[in-house]
């Protein structure tokens, strides 16, 4: 997802100053107030991202969550780099939900649309900046100098001319007096840095790879019992009876609990609470949406093809450029429902008490699940306790809350603390999907092959206006859908861009691994390669004609050309796939390299990346993510589709939602430019390449084109 | 009353019949490196060895392993394969969001005892039941050839 015009409904934090020293509380203030202050010995805690206790333990707090992406390590790196302490150093906190940790690119406290070390480049490092200075001028009042003549290293406060020394640790209770710088402290110089741009380790790796990492799944909670739930299949039905008889006889069940739309039963352990929920009798009002089936909604979106739709972005009379040029290309792409199906399945551990909540659960929005739980409980929000925890796949699927709204909804039934976990079955079929849509763009070419204009019309459902109204525009446009398709790497003399928003019955559409994003490349950098073809022209120089004014999109493209040998020749059945994209604020060339047998099965060989994504943090952490995204790209366009029937949810399990594995997973070599524009996101940036340069690799390989997704069989 | 032997140690354990090892593991042991991903086989999170064989925990009664070895991610500390393996992992950072990746070392340290210089295609071969959705094959195969180097 991405959401670039988002704007606070609180307009709390703004950018590099906002994240400044949120919670300035000297220690005095501190127990004066009625602040809880964890460590009594009194930590420096200048801002809501550093803490120093004066043993020396340095705490750096995480305002995203750790998913997979590497976040935790590039935001530590941000931080460390200018409080100068070494990452070995550091103990690492997830945020608490907190009004210190909302960014203005997503408008709430939230992990997605690949815009964490954007929010946070500047912020995080001023961040840990300002705490140096306090600590610094901490020691330099103890030795009585100015504070220019020391300097900060590796967690200690150096006297330069008297080789003096104080950790920070020792001048943690003194810098806790100090008043918090009131503008911004000044920076490294980006040639000074000793961690950023050079590749670090992830911090999470040692827990991962020991089995000691909690997920939210692996919570222990004394007295905690573990529950699983059926919610009606069909959207918007709701439980008419249950007949829980035989459930309260298996063996270790201990309670059968019921909301409006759902049962949770509880046991011991969770293959009783499993065993109770097949033993049920449950009889459900399915709704409206009992009759909805994917065609339902692959023709309503194909039915508004034609007639009234928004003007969302315009440049030029794209209509008349198209009309009177020489050749004229129409072409319809379908995309389907996807579901997120993360390795570890939705689950949610809530206790709820007349005083508190506490829930433990892996959220990309922990401050909308506070609220909520404080809603439900009616408890006031400081009572509402959201402990994050590491998140075994978020893809956007935890950008949702509606798990933790029904986790609360059973748990403040019954007095002890209760672990909900969903089944697999349950994970798929009750998800919020990635909307299905249909594009049709007709481009014209003039009698030399140059492109003179686009028409592109986009259907389908506007997924911010249910996940944050306000940022809908007020045209009604879906902003997230502008992405790669207002504002393309090319140079297009007349471009129209409309929009006929269609929402889809029976299923809640949601965020994914980049909705905009992935969606529009792959519709966008197909129809450029239609149009190559139409043109008589190499896939790649018909896009390079028309970067000469975007010298970041033409350097990414000539370097993926270049690595991969573009225009050698190829065994036959074999072709090379192009794909070139500005998304997320980075640039990337794909080129993908394509077997396909007889019979139409395809095997992708190799996949070489170009990407200026700006300043890198974490190198090999970015190099990681393009890997993953273009694997969870691959997965989609090859295989996934979710389809409907009776109003029901048909993919249950990863036999029927087949997931790429390790025998057809390509080889994958990316080449990262150096630049020094600030930074781009990277997280869905690979999966949005994915589609396209496949679809293209596919059409050269085979001298047809592909134009619905997925592109081969559904089955495993 | 079944008795498990989990990692050298033995458990008595009071569960029905039909439960799965991966739920013993995780709800009645306290053991949760040992994932739950889609119950039914297809995924590989819940990948132990018994009898030194890798096989899918979510799907196997424990009444069945009485009494015979099992060896979760938490036992694979002292062992010098599995170690060998581990480091690996964290030398060139294999992990993302980790959630399948305990699943996906046992499966490797297990490729690893029964085959110490596996090729591609036995690496494929043996790690093909294990997904990934983080999509990091890439590395994982990466990391096994190293391991084998040195284990």
């Amino acid at each position: 997802m991405m959401a670039v015009t988002m704007l606070s409904r609180r307009g709390v934090l703004t950018g590099a100053g906002g994240l400044l020293l949120a919670a300035a509380l000297p220690r005095r203030a501190a127990r004066g107030a009625t602040r809880i202050v964890e460590d009594e010995t009194g930590p420096f805690a200048p801002n809501a991202f550093v803490r120093v206790a004066t043993d020396g333990t340095i705490t750096l707090i995480l305002p995203n969550v750790e998913m997979g992406q590497g976040i935790y390590t590039g935001e530590a790196m941000l931080i460390a780099e200018e409080l100068a302490v070494g990452l070995d150093q550091i103990q690492i906190e997830a945020a608490p939900p907190g009004d210190a940790y909302i960014t203005k690119e997503l408008g709430t406290q939230a992990t997605g649309g690949s815009t964490s070390t954007i929010a946070t480049w500047a912020g995080l490092r001023q961040a840990g900046a300002a705490a140096r200075t306090l600590l610094v001028q901490a020691a330099a009042a103890h030795w009585s100098v100015v504070p220019d003549t020391c300097q900060a290293e590796a967690g200690v406060v150096r006297h330069l001319a008297s080789g003096r020394s104080l950790t920070y640790g020792e001048v943690a209770a003194d810098a806790a007096l100090l008043p918090a710088p009131t503008a911004p402290v000044p920076l490294r110089d980006p040639a000074t840095f000793r961690l950023i741009g050079k590749s670090q380790h992830r911090l999470d790796s040692p827990a991962k790879v020991a089995g000691t990492a909690t997920f939210g799944i692996d919570v222990q909670v004394p007295g905690m019992l573990v529950g699983t739930v059926a919610a009606c299949p069909v959207m918007g039905g709701i439980l008419t009876h249950v007949d829980a008889d035989a459930a309260r006889k298996v063996p270790g069940v201990r309670d059968v609990l019921t909301i409006g739309n759902a049962v949770c039963v509880v046991g011991d352990h969770f293959w009783a609470a499993r065993k109770g929920l097949e033993a049920l009798s449950i009889t459900w009002d399915e709704g409206v949406n009992a009759a909805v089936t994917t065609a339902t909604i692959y023709r309503q979106l194909h039915d508004a093809l034609d007639g009234p739709a928004i003007v969302a972005h315009s440049k030029g009379d794209a209509r008349a450029a198209v009309a009177g040029a020489a050749t004229r290309v129409e072409a319809t792409y379908q995309q389907p429902l996807l579901a997120h199906a993360p390795m570890e399945p939705i689950n949610c551990t809530v206790q709820v008490t007349p005083e508190r909540c506490d829930i433990w659960v892996g959220s990309q929005v922990p401050l909308r699940a506070r609220d909520a739980a404080a809603g439900i409980t009616g408890l006031a929000k400081d009572k509402v306790h959201v402990h994050n925890q590491y998140i075994g796949g978020g893809f956007g699927r935890r950008l949702e809350h509606e798990y933790v709204i029904q986790a609360v909804q059973f748990a403040r039934q019954v007095s002890y603390p209760l672990k909900i976990v969903w089944t697999r079955e349950e994970d798929l079929t009750l998800d919020r999907f990635r909307p299905a849509y249909v594009d049709r763009l007709v481009g014209g070419l003039d009698r030399h092959g140059n492109l003179v204009g686009i028409e592109h019309r986009i259907v389908g459902p506007a997924v911010v206006a249910r996940w944050a109204p306000e940022a809908l525009l007020p045209n009604g446009m879906d902003d997230d859908l502008l992405v790669a398709t207002a504002e393309t790497p090319y140079a297009i003399p007349a471009t129209r861009l409309e929009y006929a928003r269609r929402e889809a019955p029976g299923v809640v559409t949601a965020w994914w691994r980049g909705v905009g994003g992935t969606r529009g490349v792959f519709v966008v950098e197909s129809f450029i390669d239609e149009l190559a073809a139409q043109a008589g022209a190499d896939p790649v120089a018909f896009r390079r004609k028309m970067t000469a004014d975007n010298p970041r999109a033409r350097a990414v493209l000539d370097l993926a050309a270049e690595k991969a040998n573009w225009g050698t020749p190829l065994p036959p059945h074999v072709g090379r796939g192009v794909a070139l994209q500005y998304v997320f604020g980075s640039y990337l060339a794909t080129v993908m390299e394509v077997e396909m047998s007889d019979t139409g099965a395809v095997r992708v060989r190799r996949v070489i990346v170009a990407v200026d994504c700006g300043r890198v943090v974490n190198p090999d952490q970015v190099v990681s993510q393009i890997e993953g995204g273009l694997i969870f790209g691959l997965s989609a366009a090859l295989y996934n589709e979710v389809t409907l029937s009776g109003g029901r949810v048909q993919e249950d399990n990863f036999h029927s939602y087949r997931i790429l594995r390790m025998n057809e997973s390509p080889m994958i070599d990316v080449h990262l430019i150096d630049s020094t524009e600030d930074p781009g996101g990277i997280g869905e940036t690979g999966t949005a390449a994915a589609a396209a340069a496949l679809a293209n690799a596919m059409a050269a390989a085979s001298g047809r084109r592909y134009r619905t997704l997925p592109l081969t069989g559904r089955q495993a | 009353m079944l008795t498990l032997q989990v990692n050298g140690v033995a458990h008595q354990v009071d569960v029905p019949d039909d439960m799965p090892l991966l739920w013993v593991l995780r709800d009645v042991l306290g053991m949760p490196g040992t994932k739950f991903g889609c119950g039914i086989a297809e995924c590989g999170a819940c990948t132990v060895h018994v009898d030194g064989k890798p096989v899918r925990s979510c799907s196997l009664p424990a009444s069945l392993v009485a009494g015979r070895p099992v060896t979760t991610i938490e036992g694979l500390a002292g062992d010098l394969v599995g170690e060998s393996v581990q480091q690996a992992w964290m030398d060139i950072d294999v992990v993302q969001c980790g959630y399948c990746q305990t699943g996906q070392i046992m499966s490797a340290v297990a490729l690893l005892k029964a085959n110490p210089h596996p090729t591609d295609e036995d690496i494929d071969q043996a790690m093909s039941g294990n997904i990934c959705r983080c999509g990091t094959y890439r590395r994982i195969r990466a990391a096994i050839r190293n391991a084998a180097g040195v284990a």
